[in-house]
């Protein structure tokens, strides 16, 4: 009797839940939104009143603004990707914002306004890479599309970073070659897109022959080698890393590309000789590059004996590195406050040292925050190699990830002292167009693949 | 692929436990050497930036910051900045410090560790930085009685309060106007400061503490006194030859009474009581050379000598020589030879002897509060040392009432009080102008205050003043100074 009722409404509950559950994930992701939209303004006002003491209402609505289109992207979400991962674009809002905050604050400092202000230029860009974000959602439907185009993909990155090279469009800023811009008009640094070029093509590269790339091959103590013409691949991409460090004097992309690389082909093979091949390529290469090019050495010299008097006062020398850790140290556990410190000291406090300055008003406190930020963000991408889904969105997923967590690593370890400091920008927070438009791109590829995945049938790891 | 994924993000929590441990490091644990790196300028800037807190003195405000209105934010102003130099020293945020200004600058600052919860409590109420204030011990009318009655000596008085060490004054002249080094613009102060470092007479050395110590001359026979009273071999009326003049063994160098003859009126022998009365130079060497080298250096370091102390300014060590053979150990007995002496370790011989063999450690930091007025500090009254049992004390209080009612210090008395007192004339060298002191203190049965006053350059008279002319006028208005409040 009660048969024929059960069927008729389970079709009815199978569409509402089709509906109803994706719904749940973007509801999650707005409520995040909206905390990160208070955020954000919060440090706006609290900037204003730290360091001039009043409210100037341009900046909020501006910060408004973006937020605005932050929604937009939300919204398309809801139809275009309803089941993508609800943490990474609250994520990344936060990020955004307070590095608008912190460089709006900067230009309180420098009494930058309008055009010239890092801030309305950060705005401005922000709000491109937004859009750029919404378009790939919007036109990449299905990230295997992308998959077809691995050596498509190949072939541009590899033009993409030639292009600074090129005589007449070519620019070098602060030494490193890297910019490509017609007069001061428009700069940007195509580096930064290849850098996602490079990450499609080799995980469409690594699916296609991981095979021959692990399984054949010779061991040797009790880790088994690749054959030699497999190296093939690892030498290129040594080969292009070691072109940049050389022709466009830039260590950090050259790692960043590297790194990459060698844990793509790693998770991909399983075979951990790749990495011992990898690193022993690359550490020989910065070992040679640190001993014959004189701008690799300054900054080795700048990291290892950054106090003495000697190297602080050359030119390059680490008198940037120090008044960076003096303001970490400045700040302390807790921080000056917004507006309330002295970031402008260091130069570059925008860019390179972005988290020295916030680490300076916002203290200990702040930097672990944020780093938290980033550790979870970089957990959601490579969370989505542990789902149900096809190997190319995995690795992909991880590739990205990975190049985020390595920046971070680079830059914010290079102003500490950790490893040698390299010019690369800290994702989302830093100065730079090129590297929030690359970034909010990898975002949008993020919410693709991770829309695609379901989790494991035997949930053997509970994210 | 899980496996390789789960390495991979080992490696992306151990990069990210580096920064965490990086920053930390930075932050936490290097932040103090970071901050007093000279090249970190934010330092500077905030050393502008803080209000400091005042030094008082009394109810007198003797240091205080003022808003300059300008990117300095403050700078430091000295209203009664001649009196107190030797107390409150000056502070510079470029320049450097001296002082109370330089031995409480943490406090001042408001970056001691005492005030870590203040500075939390301070960020989170979104109030300015200020500093602690700090009340100094110094009364006023006592500080002023000494400045006043220095007049343009060169010289300093040191006043402590014999049963608790506070010190209650300390004068050192020339003195100089601290507000010249506090300005904001560092070419005038660096030009003020190199012009007082030029003067001939030394403004910004504290002569209460510090410089080229002096001789203590007859004023250390009150140590010697001391040696040989706790020695259990002498008493006060002990007798000692008393020549005219005593050729030291092994020399050929006479020594002779400051009166050149035989002293205390004559006589083969005198007492011990009678030569601090009188201040005779050959009984005490004769004394000095029986007890031996090593009993007064024993019973001097009691009383402070060839120690540092700070208070919390750093006190020059006052020095009795480490090796001495016996016609310098007879010379030292009334204070020659090596032995130098800063007026406040004079003046803590006084205050020994004044609480009956109980030296009290001398201070000069009353209280310490902080910006909620809360006590972050105290001055507890500690013991530095014993250097007499009452008994040897109070024969030698005896002895320096005598020297100021019918003795050689008579310039020290006041009517209608016993006034114990020791004056000195040190020798710096043949044609060289003398040392005058005098030390001592009263009411002599209910001590209030020590002090001690030294007067360099012979007080303008080469080697024709004496202690009892010079000093001792000076002594007795600041023990008046005292006694009338």
């Amino acid at each position: 009797m009660t048969t024929p009722k059960i069927v008729a409404d389970t079709s009815v509950i199978k569409t509402m839940r089709k509906l109803r559950i994706p719904q749940t994930e973007r509801n999650r992701e707005l409520a995040l939104l909206i905390l990160a939209f208070i955020v954000n303004i919060a440090m706006v006002l609290l900037v204003q009143l730290g360091a001039t003491g009043a409210i100037d209402t341009t900046l909020v609505s501006l910060t408004a603004t973006l937020a605005a289109l932050v929604l937009g992207l939300h919204v398309c979400l809801r139809y275009a990707a309803p089941r993508a991962d609800p943490l990474l674009l609250p994520i990344v809002t936060v990020l955004n914002g307070i590095g608008i905050a912190m460089i709006y604050r900067l230009d309180l400092a420098e009494g930058y306004t309008g055009w010239a202000a890092f801030s309305t230029r950060q705005i401005v860009w922000s709000a491109i890479a937004i859009v750029a974000a919404i378009t790939v959602i919007l036109v990449v439907r299905n990230h295997r599309i992308l998959f077809r185009y691995t050596y498509v993909f190949g072939l541009s990155a590899f033009v993409l970073l030639l292009l600074p090279l090129l005589p007449g469009i070519g620019k070098s800023v602060n030494g490193a070659r890297v910019w490509i811009g017609i007069g001061d008009l428009l700069s940007f640094q195509p580096g930064e897109v290849a850098k996602i070029a490079l990450a499609i093509f080799f995980a469409g590269y690594l699916v296609r022959t991981r095979d021959s790339l692990s399984l054949v091959g010779r061991r040797f103590l009790g880790i088994q080698f690749p054959r030699l013409r497999d190296l093939g691949p690892i030498v290129v991409v040594w080969a292009l890393s070691m072109g940049v460090i050389v022709f466009q004097r830039d260590l950090g992309t050259a790692l960043l590309y590297f790194g990459m690389f060698t844990v793509m082909i790693y998770v991909a093979t399983g075979r951990l000789s790749w990495v011992l091949i990898g690193l022993g390529l690359f550490g020989g290469g910065a070992a040679i590059a640190s001993q014959s090019l004189t701008y690799v050495n300054g900054r080795f010299n700048n990291w290892l004996d950054a106090f003495s008097q000697e190297v602080y006062d050359a030119q390059g020398g680490s008198f940037q590195l120090l008044q960076g850790i003096f303001g970490l140290a400045h700040g302390g556990l807790v921080g000056t406050g917004l507006g309330q410190g002295r970031p402008a000291i260091t130069p570059l406090a925008e860019s390179d040292y972005i988290i020295a300055s916030l680490g300076e008003e916002l203290g200990l406190a702040g930097i672990f925050a944020i780093l938290a930020l980033y550790l979870v963000f970089v957990g959601r991408g490579i969370r989505i190699g542990f789902m149900e889904g096809d190997d190319f969105g995995k690795l992909l997923s991880l590739g990205l990830a990975f190049t985020v967590a390595l920046q971070v690593f680079i830059m914010v370890g290079g102003v500490t002292r950790v490893i040698p400091l390299t010019g690369l920008t800290t994702p989302f927070l830093a100065a730079g167009g090129s590297s929030l438009v690359a970034n909010w791109i990898i975002v949008a590829l993020l919410l693709r693949v991770s829309d695609s995945v379901k989790p494991p049938r035997n949930a053997e790891v509970s994210a | 692929m899980k496996k390789e994924l789960r390495r991979v993000s080992v490696v992306v929590v151990a990069m990210f436990a580096a920064l965490f441990m990086s920053t930390s490091v930075i932050t936490v644990f290097q932040a103090d050497s970071l901050a007093a790196d000279p090249r970190n300028s934010r330092t500077l800037y905030d050393s502008y930036r803080t209000e400091r807190g005042p030094i008082l003195a009394g109810s007198e405000v003797i240091a205080r910051s003022v808003a300059t209105g300008d990117r300095f934010a403050f700078q430091r102003q000295y209203p009664e900045a001649e009196l107190y130099s030797a107390v409150t020293g000056y502070f510079n945020p470029t320049q450097g410090s001296a002082g109370v200004e330089r031995a409480m600058n943490d406090l001042l600052s408001g970056t001691s560790d005492l005030q870590f919860l203040d500075e939390i409590n301070r960020i989170i109420s979104g109030q300015p930085p200020k500093g602690a204030a700090v009340q100094v011990t110094i009364d006023p009318a006592v500080q002023r009685a000494a400045f006043d009655a220095l007049g343009d000596l060169t010289g300093s008085v040191v006043a402590i309060e014999p049963d608790t060490g506070r010190i209650l004054a300390m004068v050192s002249k020339p003195t100089y106007d601290p507000n010249i080094l506090a300005g904001t613009d560092s070419t005038t102060v660096i030009d003020n400061y190199s012009a007082l470092l030029e003067d001939d007479g030394d403004p910004l050395i504290n002569r209460g503490i510090a410089g080229d110590l002096n001789p203590p001359g007859s004023t250390f026979k009150l140590v010697v006194a001391t040696a040989a009273f706790e020695s259990g071999d002498y008493a006060p009326e002990t007798q000692l030859p008393n020549p005219a003049s005593l050729t030291l063994p092994g020399t050929n160098t006479p020594v002779f009474n400051s009166g050149r003859g035989q002293c205390a009126g004559g006589g083969d022998t005198v007492s011990i009581a009678d030569a601090i009365r009188y201040s005779c130079n050959i009984p005490f060497a004769e004394l000095g050379m029986r007890l031996g080298d090593d009993v007064i250096r024993e019973t001097a370091e009691r009383y402070g000598f060839n120690e540092s102390l700070s208070i919390p300014l750093s006190v020059e060590s006052s020095v009795y020589p480490q090796v001495l053979d016996t016609p310098q150990t007879g010379l030292s007995s009334f204070g020659q030879s090596d032995v130098r002496a800063t007026p406040l370790q004079m003046a803590m011989v006084s205050a020994g002897i004044a609480n009956d063999g109980e030296l009290m450690t001398p201070g000069l930091v009353d209280e310490v509060t902080g910006r909620n007025l809360e006590v972050l500090q105290g001055f507890e009254p500690s013991a530095l040392d014993t250097t007499s049992t009452p008994e040897t004390a109070e024969s030698i209080t005896q002895a320096m009432i005598a020297s100021v009612s019918s003795g050689a210090a008579t310039n020290a008395r006041i009517d209608g009080v016993s006034v114990a007192g020791k004056t000195g004339t040190a020798e710096n060298g043949s044609g060289d102008p003398y040392t005058l002191w005098f030390t001592g203190f009263a009411p002599a049965e209910d001590p209030q205050v020590a002090v001690a006053v030294v007067i360099e350059d012979g007080g303008g008279r080469g080697q024709d003043g004496s202690g009892n002319a010079l000093a001792a006028p000076v002594a007795k208005k600041v023990l008046e100074a005292v006694l009338n409040e």
